[in-house]
């Protein structure tokens, strides 16, 4: 090839950003990929879209789209969010983090913000570890698992964070592997365009830490176990939805209808200023 | 009467096949093999050649049986591959 | 429309002062609040759930402070002047994310309404131990304003000032409050809103190819793009260069953005800096005092100066950047300067710090009771 080869999706880059860190096999620029062909394919006018990430590798992702991004403390893109949503609702804001950042340090944040049912699609890229420091114990972390700070076995129970994001309140929730590109791409879709507050899992390979300390030491290792493990059954009960080794359930577990945070401030702003202009208080 | 089963499809002949053309960027492969392994109809290897990563980028073994399902597109971490239907007006 | 549906609610009021300090931030143009209830600056919040709604802005109660803080972030970034009001404990908590405005050069107010404490301390009485934390509060090098107000009336002024000084700096304001002050009710006046002086931040005169998002002015401050505008850039907390690409391996970019963040305030220091001298042309016993405390100080000053003592007092309203020159300058007038606080020795430090040869005498009240003017007037007899 001679000419310039251009990829088709290189205008939703930050070009000066480009190559990321991400290691070799990890499933983040697979993560990258699929949102910015969901953006593509929606058409979103870029201009109007915020990239918001938390700490972690995952939380690079904000400074490799070309859109307005800001890359936040630990644990806090969601109430960073929450700021900018509300200031400005006609922009789409999406928040893109880690197990860690989202459900450890972040956990009240996300839970609160599924509770009001904020205008805000949240992707969860889970790797079962924090990778970012070298490869400790998560919240996502299964149990017996060796990582640099459980180097005897995990001895704590995961999350099932399907079921932690359907039971505070979530109005979207799905779990797809970066095995399932096109579909974790239409339910990215689905979550940009839906009304109130949607949560992803997507679950991803982290063969330089996670998986290498777990007898999978390469990322197709980790895909094949995505391949093998996984089983897509749509609207099942997120509470049973439990990842082993032996079993991945992937779909869509909810997909609802609520009045989001937006809405129902909009009817109170609304109601504060005619009972103003009523004359009572 | 025994069932007979055509393999192929009746109107193979006026059904034309969409024809890809594969584009790799070969400097930002970083050789994780996702593409080579999970390519549907194995028109992908790792090739002999290394980039300026020292990774080996795949190569296209047969461009005739890519099927342009994309996967390879859409699974790469690293923006470092994909397709574009050729233009097979004048005959692919 | 009725009266309250007017942002600026123009005309003389009996008000208390946390509420003030919220009608403050309105007339500044804030319309956007995140908070949490504690005692004593829930007031504020309650004030902005009320008026918020009314003025067309936007009021959350957050789950926890660094919630508040990280939203308050979100919304300046998104383009809407934005505030968060707390006390010690909560504003412990803010600290990682006032960092983090420091470094992403976020403006913003934060009212702390300061309380006893370490810890839980006493919630619902005056205290003025956070001084030091809001100069020092979060990890690294970096510079805040904090303003320091002594009245109601002061309360609603300074808010305004906090907020035209943060969009002017880029720079998270701190309005330190004491509980004496947040809580009392005082006459206040409101101006019309034509005499209320509102200050916008910069905003980029270049396209979006060309803009920098880091990259300052003369007066070393960046003009700011916000999300939304078309500008698409990209804003971390890691160290950074001019366009916001991290470098956290780059020796001189580390220093530079540093550098730079510290010198915005510092070399800017003399239009920043606000101070109130009373009494002081012949005063030998200056009295260096803030908040609650200038008020009991400035009656033992005026009560000193009718028994014949040459007294003065030196009032900040700017503690941070802390005055250094003015107080040099009453150090070589003075022949010693009493520093009444209601801690166990902040301010003094700074003031013992640029005095040097002056004796400095420190005056100290724990306990959460503002000092009396008696306890100022015998401290100054016995010097």
């Amino acid at each position: 090839m001679s000419e310039e080869l251009v990829h088709p999706l290189e205008g939703y880059l930050r070009r000066w950003m480009i190559p990321h860190i991400w290691c070799e096999g990890c499933g983040n620029g697979i993560i990258l990929n699929c949102f910015i062909t969901a953006l593509n394919e929606l058409k979103l006018d870029p201009n109007k879209v915020v990239v918001v990430s938390g700490i972690g590798c995952i939380g690079r992702i904000s400074g490799y789209t070309n859109t307005d991004s800001y890359h936040t403390t630990h644990g806090r893109a969601i109430a960073f969010a929450t700021g900018v949503k509300l200031a400005k609702p006609e922009l789409k804001v999406v928040v893109i983090s880690g197990d860690g950042d989202l459900f450890a340090i972040g956990g009240n944040h996300f839970i609160h913000a599924a509770r009001r049912n904020l205008d805000i699609p949240v992707i969860c890229a889970n790797n079962f570890n924090y990778g970012m420091t070298g490869g400790q114990y998560g919240p996502t972390t299964p149990l017996d698992a060796w990582t640099t700070t459980t180097p005897h076995g995990n001895v704590e129970h995961p999350f099932n964070l399907v079921h932690l994001a359907a039971a505070s309140g979530a109005v979207y929730v799905a779990r797809w592997t970066t095995l399932h590109v096109r579909r974790l791409t239409e339910s990215i879709k689905r979550a940009l365009q839906k009304e109130g507050f949607s949560f992803i899992e997507v679950i991803t390979p982290c063969p330089e830490l996670y998986g290498r300390y777990n007898k999978m030491r390469t990322g197709v290792d980790m895909m094949n176990w995505f391949k093998q493990a996984s089983e897509i059954q749509h609207y099942s009960d997120p509470a049973k939805a439990e990842i082993t080794p032996e079993k991945i359930l992937v779909g869509e577990f909810i997909d609802m209808e609520k009045p989001s945070y937006g809405r129902l401030l909009r009817e109170m702003v609304a109601q504060a200023q005619r009972k103003m202009g009523e004359g009572n208080r | 009467m025994p069932l007979r089963i055509w393999r192929k499809p009746l109107d193979a002949d006026k059904v034309k096949l969409p024809r890809a053309e594969i584009h790799i960027i070969k400097d930002r492969c970083k050789g994780c093999g996702f593409c080579i392994e999970l390519c549907p109809r194995d028109v992908l290897e790792f090739s002999e050649e290394l980039n300026e990563r020292g990774a080996h980028p795949p190569k296209v073994t047969d461009e005739s049986r890519c099927a342009l399902c994309s996967f390879c597109q859409a699974v790469c971490p690293d923006f470092a591959i994909f397709t574009v239907e050729k233009d097979c007006a004048g005959g692919c | 429309m009725a009266e309250k549906s007017r942002a600026v609610l123009s005309g003389v009021h009996f008000m208390n002062g946390d509420v003030a300090s919220a009608e403050g931030a309105i007339a500044a143009g804030c319309r956007f609040f995140a908070g949490y209830p504690i005692t004593p600056a829930t007031e504020v919040a309650e004030r902005m759930a009320q008026r918020m709604p009314e003025v067309g802005g936007v009021c959350i109660q957050m789950e926890d402070e660094l919630g508040s803080m990280a939203a308050v972030i979100g919304a300046s970034y998104a383009g809407v002047k934005a505030m968060t009001a707390t006390s010690g404990p909560g504003f412990s908590l803010m600290q990682e994310n006032i960092g983090l405005a420091a470094m992403t050069e976020t403006p913003c107010v934060i009212v702390n309404v300061m309380r006893g404490g370490p810890s839980s301390g006493q919630p619902t009485m005056a205290g003025q131990q956070d001084v030091m934390q809001a100069k020092w509060g979060a990890h690294g090098d970096y510079e805040i304003i904090a303003l320091v107000p002594s009245s109601v009336q002061e309360m609603f002024d300074l808010t305004i000032e906090a907020f035209n000084l943060s969009e002017t700096y880029r720079v998270p304001v701190i309005v330190l409050a004491d509980e004496v002050v947040g809580h009392m009710s005082e006459r206040i006046v409101i101006p019309t809103p034509d005499k209320i002086r509102v200050i916008n931040r910069k905003k980029p005169q270049v396209s979006p190819e060309e803009y920098l998002p880091f990259k300052p002015d003369e007066d070393l401050v960046p003009p700011m793009a916000c999300f939304g505008e078309g500008y698409r850039f990209y804003a971390t907390g890691l160290t950074h260069d001019e366009m916001g690409r991290p470098r956290t391996s780059s020796p001189k970019a580390q220093q530079r953005i540093v550098q730079r963040i510290c010198d915005k305030i510092r070399k800017n220091a003399d239009k920043i800096i606000m101070t109130k001298e009373t009494m002081l042309e012949d005063a030998e016993i200056v009295v260096v005092a803030y908040g609650i405390t200038a008020r009991s100080a400035l009656s033992a000053v005026r009560k000193a100066r009718e028994m014949g003592i040459k007294a003065g007092l030196f009032r900040l309203v700017t503690l941070w950047p802390f005055p250094d020159r003015l107080i040099w300058k009453v150090a070589e007038q003075a022949h010693s300067i009493l520093v009444p606080e209601m801690n166990c020795g902040q301010i003094v430090r700074e003031v013992e710090r640029v005095a040097k040869k002056t004796p400095v005498i420190f005056l100290p009240k724990l306990g959460g009771e503002p000092h009396r003017p008696a306890e100022i007037l015998e401290a100054i007899r016995r010097t």
